[in-house]
């Protein structure tokens, strides 16, 4: 099989308060035989945020991301949920709009850039199932998580609005019922933990704002893992992981309950299936601590 | 033989909410085993429970046919128009066990039906209507273009079932949240070239009870059977807030504004100058949560926040493409 190349649009998170997500991603593709270039030219997506405040101007600057991985000929890969939707949903904007692309050409023009449409945007966790296929993951791996119940939080902005996650990634997933991280855990030889709130928002957007709204979502999602004898949780998504990792005593004191659980990055999963260090994927970054490995 | 047409059927066991205010102390599920044809929507369901089964069975419906909106409820925790839902698809969703609840348990009166009045409470405070001095006489109609028509963005097609606002994680947790239909019915006036209705907007903006405490789950978007996007409107009220220079100065708004500032100048985010600019002095409160993660590598110092390449670029960019003003 020839190599897998990707351009990958690291965010802001991996650079700066989830440092073991970056270290993690690096590691696991090393694993996986797959090539990342990073788009170091690469600004913050805006995170849903800037878009409140100025829709064009976020989608000029998502727009000249991908036209970084166009450039290289690539699909872009995302390691953050959140990147991941307004990347795409950017995409999705300009495909859709001849004239809200020709728009944004224009800015791009003026500093020599075009937005094709010719790069796909996927999350890393999808490209690995697509693309690397979960059979062949199951057979690379040397460390089988078999003694651990593990429970999958998906984050929002990977699974809705399903319409347009659809259509970033061929396997199928329901916006009620997903199911990429469970097989992903399973595929690494792990117990899978079913729990309503797997796929429940963790309140991270609002944190600033609403910090009591944030914290009820936070402390009834790892409650609702702990309730279902999970282990450790595991998210594709460095936001999730921020709120469900360093936000526990926030959260406790919110829904009155002690709630506390090791919280991995997906990358950090499939690392330590693959035969990782802990090191190599940088558990020794994590507020909850992760004593199992 | 054509396979076309063919109606398949299939045993499922559903568990069914059943609560009556006046006389239970607690709500129970009642159990039934049923054949179900590939034919059927999940309303059927409730019309045989009530006819075959047990007439005081109690539930909303009216027109059949998605129009009305009072037949909301939730199938395994999944809020849907009981007479649009077919159900194949649940049954392929969640397989042969469908849980069916109304849209809320907590204000639940008798099986499906529900108090739905802090929903229309909040639709109300909204004034989803058009305030417009009216001309009594008019020489000819008040025209609107295709254009201005287009602005609602499909907004007023919401019939007010109520599936995103039981959807909707923070309305179940903040009682001030005027919640996704509410914004939806707000824009859609807002958006209303004849509409000059002055509070709307402030009120959709406040704190605590406006746009800005959406978390930004897209529950909304996922469960409306009439696809209006809720979220996407809320989006438009933030915007026109800033477009009308009504945007309060308070840290939601500083957070949305402080991405351009920080992106003008690193391209990346500077994470804790966001947090500071949003807060102000308030920012002290994070202190003991920000000492750990600086033990722990989770805080870039001032001057290790990683730049973008090609900053002259973006810089540029941000220059030339924005739009709005703060
Ligand atoms: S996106 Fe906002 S309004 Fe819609 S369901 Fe989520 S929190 Fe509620
Ligand atoms: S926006 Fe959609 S889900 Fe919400 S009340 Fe209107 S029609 Fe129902
Ligand atoms: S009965 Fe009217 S919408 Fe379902």
């Amino acid at each position: 099989m020839e190599k897998l190349r990707y351009a990958l649009f690291t965010g802001c998170t991996a650079k700066q308060s989830t440092p073991e997500q970056m270290i993690s991603t690096m590691a696991v593709a090393e694993k996986l035989g797959i090539e990342l270039i990073e788009l170091t030219e690469a600004s913050c997506c805006g995170a849903s945020h800037l878009q409140d405040y100025d829709d064009f101007l976020s989608l000029v600057l998502n727009a000249r991301n991908i036209a970084y991985a166009e450039k290289h000929g690539l699909t872009m890969v995302t390691i953050c949920n959140t990147c991941q939707l307004n990347t795409a949903m950017t995409k999705h904007r300009l495909d859709e709009n001849p004239k809200l692309k020709a728009k944004v050409n224009e800015k791009l023009a003026e500093v020599g850039l075009e937005y094709k449409g010719t790069s796909e945007i996927t999350h890393f966790l999808y490209a690995i199932i697509d693309d690397i296929g979960l059979d062949k993951i199951k057979e690379m791996v040397v460390a089988p998580l078999s003694q651990f119940n593990i429970a999958p939080f998906y984050g929002c902005h990977n699974i809705r609005p399903s319409e347009l996650q659809n259509k970033t990634h061929k396997t199928p997933e329901s916006a009620y019922r997903p199911t990429s991280l469970d097989d992903l855990i399973i595929a690494c030889g792990g117990q899978n933990v079913d729990y309503k709130e797997k796929s429940k928002c963790c309140g991270f957007h609002v944190e600033l704002q609403a910090p009591h709204t944030a914290a009820v979502l936070t402390g009834n999602a790892i409650a609702g893992a702990m309730d279902e004898n999970a282990d450790w949780m595991v998210t594709p998504c460095p936001l999730c992981h921020l709120k469900l990792d360093t936000q526990t005593a926030h959260a406790s004191e919110a829904i009155g309950r002690e709630v506390e659980l090791p919280v991995l990055h997906m990358q950090q999963m499939v690392g330590l299936a693959l035969g990782c260090t802990p090191a190599e994927l940088g558990l020794n970054h994590h507020l909850a601590k992760v004593d199992f490995v | 033989m054509s396979t076309e047409h063919k109606i398949t059927t299939q045993k499922v066991n559903f568990k069914v909410f059943r609560f009556n205010a006046d006389e239970d102390y607690l709500p129970y599920y009642e159990n039934y085993d049923m054949e179900v044809t590939s034919e059927e929507v999940v309303l059927d369901i409730l019309n045989r429970i009530k006819w075959d089964h047990d007439g005081s069975f109690s539930y909303r419906r009216s027109c059949r046919h998605g129009i009305c909106g009072a037949c909301a409820i939730k199938v395994n925790g999944r809020s849907t128009l009981a007479c649009k839902e077919s159900m194949n698809d649940m049954v392929a969703l969640f397989g042969d066990e469908l849980v069916i609840e109304p849209l809320s348990i907590k204000r639940a009166v008798k099986d499906m039906i529900i108090d739905k009045g802090d929903f229309w409470g909040k639709h109300e405070a909204v004034t989803p209507y058009l305030v417009a001095d009216i001309d009594e006489e008019p020489e000819m109609e008040n025209l609107v273009s295709p254009e201005d028509a287009e602005a609602l963005d499909e907004a007023d097609l919401c019939i007010q079932c109520g599936a995103c606002h039981y959807a909707c994680p923070v309305v179940e947790i903040n009682e001030d949240f005027m919640g996704p239909a509410a914004f939806a019915a707000a824009y859609r006036f807002e958006s209303d070239v004849r509409d000059n209705a002055n509070s709307r907007l402030l009120d959709a903006n406040a704190e605590k009870q406006g746009v800005w405490d959406c978390v930004k789950c897209f529950e909304c978007a996922e469960v409306c059977p009439k696809e209006i996007n809720p979220i996407s409107k809320i989006t438009k009220l933030h915007q026109m807030a800033f477009q009308k220079g009504i945007a309060e100065d308070n840290v939601a708004v500083r957070h949305a504004v402080g991405f351009k500032k920080s992106i003008e100048k690193r391209g990346h985010l500077d994470e804790g100058g966001l947090v500071l600019y949003s807060e102000g002095l308030a920012t002290i409160k994070h202190i003991p949560v920000a000492l750990k993660m600086l033990k722990k590598g989770k805080i870039a110092m001032p001057w290790n926040i990683p730049t973008s390449d090609n900053m002259d670029e973006i810089k540029k960019l941000v220059k030339s493409s924005s739009t709005a003003k703060f």
